[in-house]
């Protein structure tokens, strides 16, 4: 029997066909290489942690430099009362706050907020994850806040698809240093957070930094984020701070 | 023998894309991603793999299926290739080279629209069998790929005075060392890619005189 290679059903077959291949050998090598996919993000946490206390660190030695700097591991609630756990280090680490950030289900109350106590050069510092939206996905990053739990001591952004060259540049250092010495808390000790301006920081104002030229969505993400989830975090530091 | 592996008409697949039918160049086909990956090196040899791996291997699935694949959707079916090469691309830089596909990010996803890789699909592979196809792919992604690299070790070069990320010109040069020498930030932008391109353009027309006149006189 010939087939006819214009029929309907021809067509329709070949593309069941082709889309049932392409979904089972894609979906076996992904598979197969999850295992290598999640080292590398727990490596890259641990980078980016690190590089917001200034620790410069690569895949290599990523690890070694975590245990040596990162003390302590907090977890919070929404109001910032701690929470009590067994073993709150690996808690504390692999709490997916972008996939709490998503889950829309979750309400503020339920979430749980880590936070990692490095010590660097004698001092404490207070690394906080935070997670936002940027233009095309999420954008996430780090800030250490020095032992005030108010002066920001170093920033680290990272994101997962926004525009190269625009939105994308949060994670240089040109936009992260910007944010050294900036403070979350104004001279009355109200939480304000901390500002990214599109057209401009004031200059010496404590509480902006510039936004990024054409990642202005990016730059106001970014904005978001810091202000939601400092917020929380603060409730926290307000009791250290007592 | 009509069909050697290696007859004048089989070599001149694999040599025509490198040079006279170059497809950046001359077909000034994906260009944008010559732009954007080709400030460092390592990332402009990665994509240049990546696309050899794509084109290559899709144009020989394409060319294996040519007889089957319905025409009404023949375009669709290139793209189910092509898409889920680079997916396997992605997920394979993903687990090896995370730092590469980190700063790759969008542009593997982009060569799915990569214009050459469609086009020698529709154009080569759908009428030729495997061997000639293979060839071809090779050809085009190589031609592909000796542009990007060739833009990329200039820009690396004076944009950063390093090749491969190692550093070529000594401290001693710059002016923080007390030299005369600094990086050319306007090599890191994006524009400077197309200048190199429309250079290296320049120096192959003024050589083989223009395409178009070539064209005219066949």
């Amino acid at each position: 029997m010939k087939i006819n290679k214009d029929s309907n059903i021809f067509t329709f077959s070949f593309a069941i066909l082709m889309v049932l291949v392409v979904a089972i050998s894609l979906a076996f090598v992904s598979e197969s290489l999850s295992d290598m996919k999640k080292a590398n993000k727990i490596d890259k946490k641990k980078i980016n942690i690190l590089s917001a206390i200034k620790v410069k660190s690569d895949r290599k030695t990523a690890n070694q430099l975590y245990s040596d700097y990162i003390k302590k591991s907090v977890v919070v609630n929404s109001v910032g009362e701690v929470v009590q756990h067994k073993n709150i280090d690996s808690l504390a680490f692999n709490i997916d706050v972008q996939k709490q950030y998503r889950d829309k289900t979750l309400s503020k109350e339920d979430k749980l907020f880590p936070l990692f106590v490095a010590k660097k050069d004698g001092s404490e510092f207070y690394i906080t994850p935070m997670v936002g939206s940027g233009l095309w996905g999420p954008i996430w990053g780090f800030i250490a806040l020095e032992s005030d739990c108010n002066t920001i001591f170093g920033a680290s952004f990272d994101h997962k698809s926004e525009t190269p060259g625009l939105g994308a540049e949060i994670r240089e250092s040109f936009f992260e240093d910007a944010f050294i010495g900036k403070k979350i808390l104004n001279n009355n000790n109200q939480f304000v957070s901390v500002d990214v301006v599109k057209g401009g920081a004031e200059a010496g104002s404590y509480h902006q930094v510039d936004g990024i030229t054409g990642g202005t969505i990016t730059s106001d993400g970014v904005t978001n984020m810091l202000k939601n989830d400092l917020e929380v975090y603060n409730n926290y530091f307000d009791k250290i701070r007592e | 023998m009509k069909n050697s592996l290696l007859s004048k008409k089989n070599r001149k697949l694999l040599s025509d894309p490198l040079g006279d039918q170059n497809p950046i160049t001359i077909q000034v086909l994906g260009i944008c991603s010559a732009l954007a990956i080709t400030v460092q090196l390592q990332q402009a040899l990665v994509m240049s793999m990546s696309v050899v791996f794509v084109m290559v291997c899709g144009n020989m699935i394409i060319s294996a299926l040519r007889n089957v694949i319905p025409s009404r959707i023949r375009i669709i079916v290139q793209l189910v290739v092509v898409s889920s090469l680079v997916v396997f691309v992605d997920q394979v830089l993903q687990a090896f080279l995370p730092d590469v596909q980190e700063k790759l990010s969008v542009f593997i996803g982009l060569i799915v629209s990569n214009c050459i890789i469609m086009g020698r699909l529709e154009a080569f592979a759908l009428g030729n069998t495997l061997w000639p196809s293979f060839l071809d792919g090779i050809g085009n992604a190589v031609g592909y790929g000796w542009i990007l690299l060739a833009v990329a070790f200039f820009r690396e070069l004076f944009g950063s005075g390093k090749l491969f990320g190692y550093q070529v010109f000594p401290d001693a040069w710059y002016e923080a060392g007390g030299g005369f020498y600094l990086n050319n930030n306007l090599m890191i932008l994006p524009p400077m890619a197309l200048i190199v391109v429309g250079v290296i353009i320049w120096v192959q027309r003024s050589r083989k005189s223009f395409p178009e006149e070539l064209l005219e006189e066949n």
